[in-house]
């Protein structure tokens, strides 16, 4: 039988491990609060972007020889997967689902017969992927989001996917990360982005004037719209990060405050288990007299 | 009062701006352009320079824009920027340090994209310094 100093180090040990988690959740609960008014903030932006190049892509219908980015190299042979995690854990299921999905992707890919190229943005991505897939690891990006998501990070990336693509390295690009729903529900999503999935063409009644010229402008607004698609994503999956941290640290203080009930009920159990054998011993004792 | 026409001014970070205006003046590539209601539509991008907003007769605000695009059609202007600052907000000082910044990187670039990279941000900063000289 454990002895009661034995109880009051563990209790003392989940008291502390307690206080850290719920330091953690407070912390993450305050960083949710920022990290979703950012994604709400890149919203418009993105929003008012993919009408934009639906008008456009409407007046680009019927005929051949768009920019390749729109319309796709016509191969689906070689595929890369843009997996985005997070860069530390201690978040419940927030990378495992993440990687979960990008595992079934990459397998179902492999047994079509394609290629698969992966990216890794963030750490727990690649340190995952590399254990299966090492091969299959192009480039990761693991020092991002340190403090806070700044666009120009996401245009890092987009510069790399944009180089490979031109290179010829890849025919379609899927990105996978977690759309964030509430606090408590994050999805892990699949999302095509090269070539750019050509949204449905709004109203094509009206024929736009351009300036320079439309070849021109998608030349620019195709680049540019990868970026703010990446860019959207790392913000909802820092908002789903801080949320999937916030709803395991407050389950992990739950079960902390739990068990030092259960192990203060068990300490005071054995106290007086204690006291009472000692009064019996003595009790007798003083009868045998 | 006059017609108006909506505008819609948004940057990656958020929604600067969204009104019913008079008229308002952009940057096109090709030379700055002034939109009333009715305009034709048009896309256009945008190089550095002042975004003017006209209400009841007269510039009611300005906005420094780095670049993006611009779509005029039949429910209003929309604007992207990458980047945008109210001219209040910007200084000669704030724009000389840019340039200087821009001005070393371009002299550290190596590689032709990093070459375009730092002549662009050059080419910002010399219209921030323009825009800001005029205003102040």
């Amino acid at each position: 039988m454990p002895s009661l100093k034995d109880f009051r180090v563990r209790i003392a040990s989940v008291q502390s491990t307690k206080k850290i988690t719920s330091a953690m959740k407070m912390v993450a609960a305050s960083k949710l609060r920022r990290a979703q008014e950012a994604a709400e903030a890149a919203r418009p932006y993105a929003e008012r972007m993919e009408k934009m190049l639906g008008n456009l892509a409407g007046s680009f219908k019927g005929q051949a020889g768009g920019p390749k980015m729109m319309a796709g190299t016509g191969k689906d042979d070689v595929h890369l997967v843009v997996v985005m995690t997070a860069n530390r854990g201690l978040c419940g299921g927030f990378n495992s689902n993440i990687i979960r999905l990008a595992r079934q992707t990459i397998r179902e890919l492999k047994d079509k017969g394609k290629t698969v190229k992966v990216l890794c943005v963030g750490r727990k991505g690649r340190d995952n992927l590399r254990r299966d897939f090492k091969d299959l690891i192009v480039d990761s990006f693991t020092e991002f989001g340190r403090k806070t998501i700044a666009f120009v990070e996401a245009e890092q990336v987009a510069v790399k996917i944009t180089e490979m693509f031109d290179a010829g390295q890849f025919d379609v690009c899927t990105m996978i990360y977690s759309r964030f729903k509430s606090a408590l529900t994050q999805t892990p999503t699949k999302q095509q982005i090269v070539p750019f999935p050509a949204p449905e063409a709004g109203n094509a009644a009206a024929p736009y004037d351009y300036e320079p010229s439309d070849n021109e402008i998608l030349q620019d607004l195709l680049p540019r719209n990868l970026a703010i698609q990446l860019f959207r994503s790392m913000l909802e999956n820092a908002a789903s990060f801080y949320g999937a941290q916030m709803t395991a640290m407050d389950n992990a203080t739950r079960n902390a405050g739990d068990m030092i009930g259960g192990l203060t009920l068990k300490y005071n159990r054995t106290r007086q288990a204690m006291i009472t054998k000692e009064l019996i011993e003595i009790i007798s004792g003083a009868e045998a007299v | 009062m006059a017609d108006t026409l909506q505008l819609e001014l948004v940057s990656p970070e958020r929604l600067l701006l969204s009104e019913p205006v008079e008229m308002v003046t952009v940057p096109g590539t090709d030379g700055y352009f002034g939109v009333l209601p009715k305009h034709a539509p048009v896309i256009s991008t945008l190089r550095p320079g002042l975004i003017e907003v006209y209400k009841d007769g007269s510039v009611t605000q300005q906005y420094f824009v780095a670049g993006g695009f611009a779509e005029v059609n039949a429910s209003g202007v929309t604007v992207l920027v990458d980047e945008a600052l109210p001219v209040a907000e910007i200084s000669k000082s704030k724009a000389d340090e840019r340039r200087a910044a821009a001005q070393e990187q371009l002299d550290k670039a190596a590689t032709d994209e990093d070459k375009r990279k730092a002549g662009l941000a050059l080419r910002i900063a010399e219209e921030m310094a323009a825009v800001a000289s005029r205003a102040n």
